[in-house]
């Protein structure tokens, strides 16, 4: 491997020994076979390789399929589709941390901690194999609030409002959020709930009892800058209520410890904390107001 | 009679777009997907979506030229009434994305903003951030989000889709789809089916396509029967970050926005970017193409950077083929607010700020302009039909297709932000049809037999289990997927050599026979990704074989197909007498060619597992096939003479009242 591509790493510069070739990336894996089954460590090598990230890692180690013992092991499943974040598939703790597997760039990561990188699953859903977790309640969550603007439908009625620049430039970092669920792993508010299913209980059974689960826990961050985002396009706000009355239901904003994990986490930046306040704002104007409405 | 009932396979905008619109017919819709759909490979497109506004409109824009700018570009080697449909739809459909809350970037007095795409003269592209297609798709998963809630979406997300169901008579019926969680089969009867799919680009292994991009389900409804168009049109972009893992696409909207292309004189310069003076720069689209400059069609910059690389060898650096692609001149402030997101792509990916250094980029598999044939009706005034059940039907009836999946719109090269376009479109424009067609079904799906779903279950049932069950195998499916990749991007990409292609064939096929011999590694009954991985390769290879095959036969340059051996040079004369020669050769030849092979290639697959190659002529009847003459040296000539004759042709015409229609006959497959 070349010197230019050694320091096209991030290291390099700064005094750090870039891996080269020849050089093994030791991964440690926490895997699971499937929900409810014990997890266990696995370790893997992986050639080194300039410009190589997480995704790359579990590629090469599902390609070999075998673990650093010289045992054949099933591949390790994971998530993830865009590759450049923007998708929000591949969310695992790297190093302990939550974030984007795609943009966990090995050489980063091997400065933070040169003996190995250390793979787990996101803690606060339940794990469905290895590092894939059912993440459904983050769509759930969109569902509460009523992440949409109410258009009559698809027939034609011009354009929209005219919005200002100032109000886009607000808007649009929160449309970006990509509901990776960082931001609800990080959350001290936001527990885990999974719910087994029993027997004799059909699909359908679980599935609503799994729902009435979800709407009873948290809404997390993500799902109140939604609705703030909506909340706040003139034809979104048309059901600005009815967002303000799920908001301010059990599990609704009156959870969050503003202890602002969220905020740093989040791979898109997006300001969830200031999100966090407007809603806050918005639902004690709210509830003065339904006072007074009686 | 029950509900009628649809089953939409994809959500990306294309299969999203058509949900919500049936829903809103009140038919009932299952929607399935391999990821959720919110994580669809849309999400990824970054430059904008084109159409006709209220701007360009004031400086002489049209949809009619909209309409012109893409057979042009798409080198005429598509249908023209759908065209001519969907850029009559494209203001309606920016209006309505943007009354669904799509943040589009604004003007100062609040209208919404428009940047220039290649291909056109025009500022037809609107943009939210440099993100568009992501925003646009989560505007149409709220919708459907809602639709949902109201009970009458049902989605079913980590599915795959195996094989349609078809009947006796040949008509789609549903579909046999597995659980990617437990693994499970389950037979899905329905009015129809419309495959939203997306592209291909994985039969390239790398491409600046998505991890689900595998073209796994068209791969799948052409095994089945259904005819696939123009597969050999493979868009290149001219722009990616070369990755391990992925090629990152650098969006068109860099050089929209005032990026220029360049390359040091010298070869492989290893002085700093920045260092290098003017003099010393060659910014060679400018320079061969003045009026376009670093805005001409894709196909052209792809192989001028391919050139400049591999022929002319100026490639930045020794070892890796890559040109400057440079924003350097532009204030940090207007990049930051105008591709924010691109560029910080390129900083998390590459680790270098490219506001103060310029970017190294090179071509990447970017679109397949091919895919499933479709059918359409064509209406009075030389659109589509609204309503028509045969709108985006393929030719297996009740299998529709949609979105990138789809041969339809982009010809032999796809003008930037015209696909998000186009996803939209079909999508809206076929629910309607769909509709029709299902009402008018004599039995409903539900009632049919059950034996034709039994069947079809047992069959992939078994396909699974023997896969599971292959021990001892020696081949490893990641690996063939890699080498098939390389082969692939070799051979079938920029440019194109009838050797090479041919035995690229052979290669595929022995790729193929190995494959057989994969073993996996993991037997498993429980979200196996390694199975449903090796099958999606497996499906793989009928789709490079047809890519190959036509790529092959079609000896001529068109759009993204490019071969060196049919290529027409510009005119080599100075003397002005033996110019118009010339062009009147080059005019004669171009005449000769497009009766040959302004076609669409139409390929089936055989009982043999070889594609059946047959060829389908093009409705150009609103706009006469014309020479693509962007930078061709005595271009300006050959323009005069071609203008000439055309003249010519009309009177001809206008003499003889009883000229023949001049549409050509379209809908049968053959
Ligand atoms: C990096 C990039 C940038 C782009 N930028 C632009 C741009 O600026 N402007 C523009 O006009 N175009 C752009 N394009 C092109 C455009 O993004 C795509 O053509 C378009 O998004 C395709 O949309 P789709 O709805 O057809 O399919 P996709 O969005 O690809 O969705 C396909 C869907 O099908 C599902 N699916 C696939 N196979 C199966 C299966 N076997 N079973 C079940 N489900 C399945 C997937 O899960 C997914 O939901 C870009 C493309 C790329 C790669
Ligand atoms: S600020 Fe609220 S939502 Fe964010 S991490 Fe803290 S408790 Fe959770
Ligand atoms: S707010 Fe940020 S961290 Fe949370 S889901 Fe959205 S993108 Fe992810
Ligand atoms: S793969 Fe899409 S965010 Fe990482």
């Amino acid at each position: 491997m070349s010197r230019s591509h050694a320091s096209a790493g991030t290291s390099g510069a700064d005094g750090h020994a870039s891996p080269t070739a020849g050089t093994t990336v030791h991964v440690r894996v926490l895997r699971q076979d499937a929900p409810a089954q014990e997890s266990y460590w696995e370790r893997h090598d992986v050639p080194y390789e300039p410009n190589m990230n997480v995704i790359s890692v579990l590629q090469r180690i599902a390609a070999a399929a075998r673990a650093k013992d010289g045992r054949r092991v099933a591949p390790v499943a994971w998530d993830c589709n865009c590759l450049e974040e923007v998708c929000g598939s591949c969310t695992m703790l790297v190093n302990g941390r939550t974030r984007m597997a795609c943009t966990a760039l090995v050489d980063k990561l091997l400065e933070e901690n040169p003996e190995e990188i250390e793979l787990k699953p996101m803690s606060k859903f339940p794990v469905v194999r290895d590092l894939v977790v059912d993440r459904g309640r983050v769509f759930r969550a969109l569902e509460r609030v009523q992440a949409w603007v109410p258009v009559d439908g698809s027939y034609d009625h011009g354009p929209g409002p005219r919005i200002s620049p100032e109000q886009q430039e607000d808007a649009y970092p929160l449309s970006t959020c990509m509901s990776c669920g960082c931001c609800l792993e990080a959350c001290p508010q936001f527990t885990k709930i999974e719910v087994h299913q029993r027997s004799g209980e059909s699909v359908e059974q679980l599935a609503q009892r799994r729902d009435e689960a979800y709407d009873d826990g948290f809404v997390g961050a993500h799902a109140i800058s939604q609705a703030v985002l909506f909340n706040n396009h003139p034809t979104g706000k048309m059901i600005a209520d009815e967002r303000m009355t799920a908001l301010t239901a059990p599990g609704g904003i009156q959870m969050c410890g503003n202890a602002q994990n969220c905020v740093a986490v989040c791979p898109k930046q997006i300001p969830l904390t200031r999100s966090i306040a407007r809603a806050g704002r918005a639902a004690t104007v709210w509830a003065i107001k339904k006072l007074f409405d009686r | 009679m029950a509900q009628p009932r649809v089953l939409v396979i994809g959500g990306g905008l294309a299969g999203l777009s058509a949900t919500m619109r049936l829903a809103e017919l009140g038919v009932e819709v299952d929607l399935m997907s391999l990821v959720p759909v919110k994580r669809s490979h849309s999400v990824c497109a970054q430059g904008g979506i084109n159409s006709v506004n209220s701007l360009t409109r004031q400086q002489g824009d049209t949809e009619w030229k909209h309409l012109d700018d893409t057979v042009y570009g798409g080198d005429f080697l598509q249908h023209q009434p759908p065209v001519k449909e969907m850029t009559d739809w494209g203001p309606r459909i920016i209006d309505l994305m943007d009354r669904l809350g799509v943040p589009f970037n604004r003007t100062p007095e609040g209208f919404r903003d428009q940047r220039r795409f290649g291909g056109t003269l025009y500022k037809r592209t609107a943009f939210a951030g440099a993100t568009t297609g992501q925003q646009l798709l989560y505007a149409l998963d709220e919708q459907v989000r809602r639709f949902e809630v109201e009970g009458k979406v049902k989605k079913w997300e980590f599915w795959d889709f195996l094989q349609p169901v078809l009947d006796s008579s040949g008509r789609c019926r549903g579909a046999v789809c597995q659980d990617l969680v437990t693994m499970q089969f389950r037979a899905f009867p329905a009015d129809a089916v419309i495959l939203a799919t997306g592209g291909c680009g994985l039969v390239y292994g790398r491409s600046t396509m998505s991890m689900v991009c595998t073209g796994s389900a068209v791969s799948r409804a052409y095994q089945s029967g259904a005819a696939y168009g123009n597969g050999e049109f493979i868009q290149v972009h001219p722009t990616a970050i070369p990755g391990a893992d992925k090629l990152r696409l650098m969006s068109e909207s860099a050089r929209g926005e005032g990026g220029r292309v360049w390359v040091p004189r010298a070869p492989h310069d290893p002085r700093d970017p920045r260092e290098i003076p003017e003099a010393e720069r060659y910014y060679f689209l400018e320079d061969r193409y003045p009026k376009y400059g670093n805005l001409v069609p894709r196909d052209i910059a792809t192989r001028e950077i391919f050139d400049i690389c591999t022929t002319d060898g100026l490639s930045v650096e020794k070892d890796r083929l890559c040109v400057y692609l440079d924003l350097t001149h532009i204030p940090r402030e207007t990049l930051d607010r105008k591709l924010g997101g691109i560029l910080e792509i390129y900083e998390k990916f590459q680790g270098v700020d490219p506001r103060s250094v310029p970017m190294k980029i090179f071509p990447a598999v970017h679109y397949s302009m091919g895919g499933l044939w479709v059918d359409y009706q064509r209406s009075a005034s030389g659109g589509m039909e609204e309503g028509a059940p045969k709108n985006q039907q393929t030719s297996l009836p009740g299998l529709y297709a949609i979105g990138e999946c789809d041969y339809q719109y982009h010809g032999a090269n796809r003008l930037g932000a015209n696909s998000l376009l186009s996803c939209i479109f079909s999508g809206l424009f076929c629910a309607p049809g769909v509709m029709a067609a299902s009402g008018s079904l004599r039995t409903l799906a539900a009632e049919e037999s059950k034996g034709l779903f039994d069947a079809a279950l047992r069959r992939q049932e078994e396909r699974h289990e023997a896969l599971l069950a292959r021990r001892g195998g020696n081949e490893n499916p990641y690996t063939i997927h890699n080498e098939l990749g390389d082969l692939m991007t070799r051979v079938a990409t920029v440019v194109r050599r009838n050797e090479q292609l041919a035995s690229a064939y052979d290669d595929v096929c022995q790729l193929e026979e190995r494959w057989q011999r994969c073993s996996l590694s993991d037997t498993g009954n429980w979200t196996n990704q390694n199975v449903v991985f090796t099958k999606s390769v497996g499906d793989m290879f009928p789709l490079a074989k047809l890519i190959l095959k036509g790529a092959l036969l079609r000896d001529e340059c068109r759009g993204a197909h490019y071969k060196p051996s049919a290529a027409m040079p510009g005119i080599a004369a100075t003397e002005p007498s033996a110019q118009r020669l010339e062009a009147e050769e080059w005019c004669d030849r171009f005449e000769a060619n497009t009766r040959r092979w302004l076609k669409s290639t139409i390929a089936r697959h055989g009982a043999d597992g070889h594609p059946q190659i047959t060829y389908e002529d093009i409705d150009t009847s609103l706009i006469p096939p014309r020479p693509r003459l962007y930078g061709l040296v005595g271009g300006d000539v050959i323009e005069e003479v071609w203008k000439e004759r055309q003249r010519k042709a009309t009177a001809a015409q206008a003499e003889s009242p009883r000229a023949t229609d001049s549409a050509l006959p379209v809908g049968a497959a053959s």
